[in-house]
């Protein structure tokens, strides 16, 4: 699914974010993304949703090279996944519901499916009940759940999660994670970005940890042939 | 290596039908938006509506100008001061056959003493002119050109009249309706400088209030760029925006023109009476209407994608 070869990913100005990291995530598995701030998370999950390009080595997306996408293409690859943010990145003005089906309207569903899969979505995540209320009224857990349902409305392949639980209470947390468990064990790929380290312990998927951009611990090697 | 994209792409009919009803969509929301925040969408509107105006009623002004110097031109007339010899029935023959002439409308004899009578009358110097022993006024014969003669023919009528041996001075008095006509060539020139300036400032309007449009919307272009929206999609509602911006402005103008006539067509309807004319006040046609507000409409769509071009391309996901 996922395939980074030597990515480099240096900013203007010199910072070097990335150093040479290569790692393989195969299609349906989960896998979570470790360090500290500032050891480069943030900067892998940006070149794989194409808001950042890689220095130099080569990113993959289920077989499409990230290297060389033209700017024309980058919102249909970005179909395919689904991105969960630390601030959810809700919209305050329109309802739970609006917000969850914005991704089916861009792709120009048809109203009677859109009905359908944003409410399946909500269900998923247990916030059918709802789908009226304004985002503004929810508790911080449940923004966090209706940006999950928004990221896997439209069955992406991919779910990106860049520190999920960064603003939940543990049990809230465990919760959120679990959604993620359930959504891998129907074949999606999942790559979260945590350090809440017990938790990812407790869930026992492969670990890949970043310090200062470069790769410490790797679960995921290379596997050239996949 | 092969391009796993295209299977995640609907089939050519369910993306016309998708563009199809997301630019309804796009056109709902976006008066939906206006609905929701009509005191800052009326300051707007208001704005365009009057700036929209002011070409406007100049227009209409110089059209009725036009309508009411296009009636004098249709009196123009030529007289034929004949010479002091002809006697009556040379007058009466010649206006017979002036009248059989196909570029002219009507003919007037003004006999000698009719004319001196009139002077008389008129003129203040009554008893003076007694004191005459000859009557000095000549035979006039009034010619009135046919309806619609252009102006050059009409002075080829007047040469013609000019040349009979009868006639002494064939006058044509047009001097002044060509000052006219000048005038309001350079009048009519002045309102295209004006509508070109003024629809540059309605360009301008929209745009600026487009980009802070998207300056308010920020956050949600972010979110839908990354959510896989393309920039058409994007673009859409703030084009909308601008069209809807652009309509309402004309409509607006439209109206404040209409009214200033009404406004106007009290005291026009009083000169009117001073001339004893029966000049109607024109206002705009459909045809015209159609014009103001298809201009405005695309100036509206045409600053709103000023805008959009400039602005929206800026805001990329970080």
């Amino acid at each position: 699914m996922i395939q980074f070869h030597n990515v480099t990913k240096r900013y203007p100005g010199g910072y070097e974010a990335l150093t040479n990291v290569s790692l393989n995530l195969p299609a349906g598995e989960m896998a979570f993304l470790t360090g500290h701030s500032g050891a480069g998370k943030s900067t892998l999950l940006k070149i794989i949703s194409l808001i950042e390009k890689p220095t130099r080595g080569q990113a993959i997306l289920n077989q499409i090279n990230l290297n060389t996408v033209s700017r024309k293409r980058i919102p249909y690859i970005r179909r395919n996944i689904g991105i969960i943010f630390q601030d959810h990145q809700l919209l305050f003005d329109r309802p739970v519901f609006d917000n969850v089906a914005m991704p089916l309207i861009i792709q120009g569903y048809a109203h009677p499916e859109i009905r359908k899969r944003t409410r399946a979505a909500l269900d998923k995540v247990g916030l059918l009940h709802k789908e009226k209320s304004m985002p503004i009224t929810l508790s911080g857990g449940e923004q966090q759940r209706v940006g999950i349902a928004r990221a896997v409305v439209h069955k992406p392949m991919l779910l990106l999660a860049d520190e999920p639980t960064g603003n939940l209470d543990p049990v809230l947390s465990r919760e959120i994670m679990q959604i993620f468990v359930e959504f891998h064990q129907v074949g999606v790929s999942v790559l979260v970005a945590s350090h809440d380290l017990n938790l990812i312990e407790e869930l026992q998927k492969p670990v890949v940890t970043l310090n200062q951009g470069s790769v410490i611990h790797n679960d995921l090697e290379r596997d050239d042939d996949r | 290596m092969t391009d796993n994209i295209h299977q995640y792409r609907p089939g050519a009919f369910k993306q016309l039908t998708a563009w199809l009803l997301h630019h309804f969509q796009s056109l709902v929301f976006s008066l939906g938006k206006i609905y929701r925040s009509p005191s800052s969408t009326l300051m707007t509107v208001a704005v365009i509506g009057i700036t929209l105006t002011l070409p406007g009623g100049f227009y209409l002004f110089l059209k009725n100008i036009e309508n009411i110097s296009g009636d004098f031109r249709s009196t123009t007339q030529i007289s034929l001061y004949l010479k002091l010899d002809t006697t009556l029935d040379q007058a009466h023959r010649l206006e017979q056959q002036l009248s059989a002439n196909p570029d002219v409308a009507d003919t007037l004899l003004i006999t000698r003493s009719q004319a001196l009578a009139e002077f008389k009358k008129h003129s203040g110097f009554g008893e003076s002119i007694e004191q005459l022993a000859d009557n000095p006024l000549p035979h006039t014969l009034i010619v009135q050109p046919r309806q619609n003669m252009e102006t050059l023919n009409i002075k080829t009528l007047q040469s013609k009249l000019q040349s009979l041996p009868l006639v002494d001075i064939a006058k044509l008095d047009t001097e002044w309706l060509e000052r006219l006509y000048t005038l309001l060539d350079m009048a009519k020139r002045a309102v295209i400088i004006i509508s070109l300036l003024f629809s540059f400032a309605v360009l301008l309007i929209i745009g600026n209030t487009i980009r802070l449009d998207i300056q308010n919307r920020y956050q949600e272009i972010i979110v839908t760029k990354l959510i896989g929206a393309t920039d058409a999609f994007i673009r859409r509602p703030f084009l909308y925006g601008g069209v809807w911006y652009g309509l309402f402005g004309g409509i607006l103008s439209w109206l404040l023109v209409e009214l200033s006539a009404l406004v106007l067509s009290g005291p026009f309807a009083r000169l009117n009476l001073l001339y004893q004319a029966e000049f109607k006040l024109m206002t705009f046609t459909l045809s015209d209407f159609m014009i103001l507000i298809a201009a405005s409409t695309l100036l509206g769509l045409a600053g709103s994608w000023l805008a959009v071009a400039r602005h929206l391309n800026e805001i990329e996901p970080k």
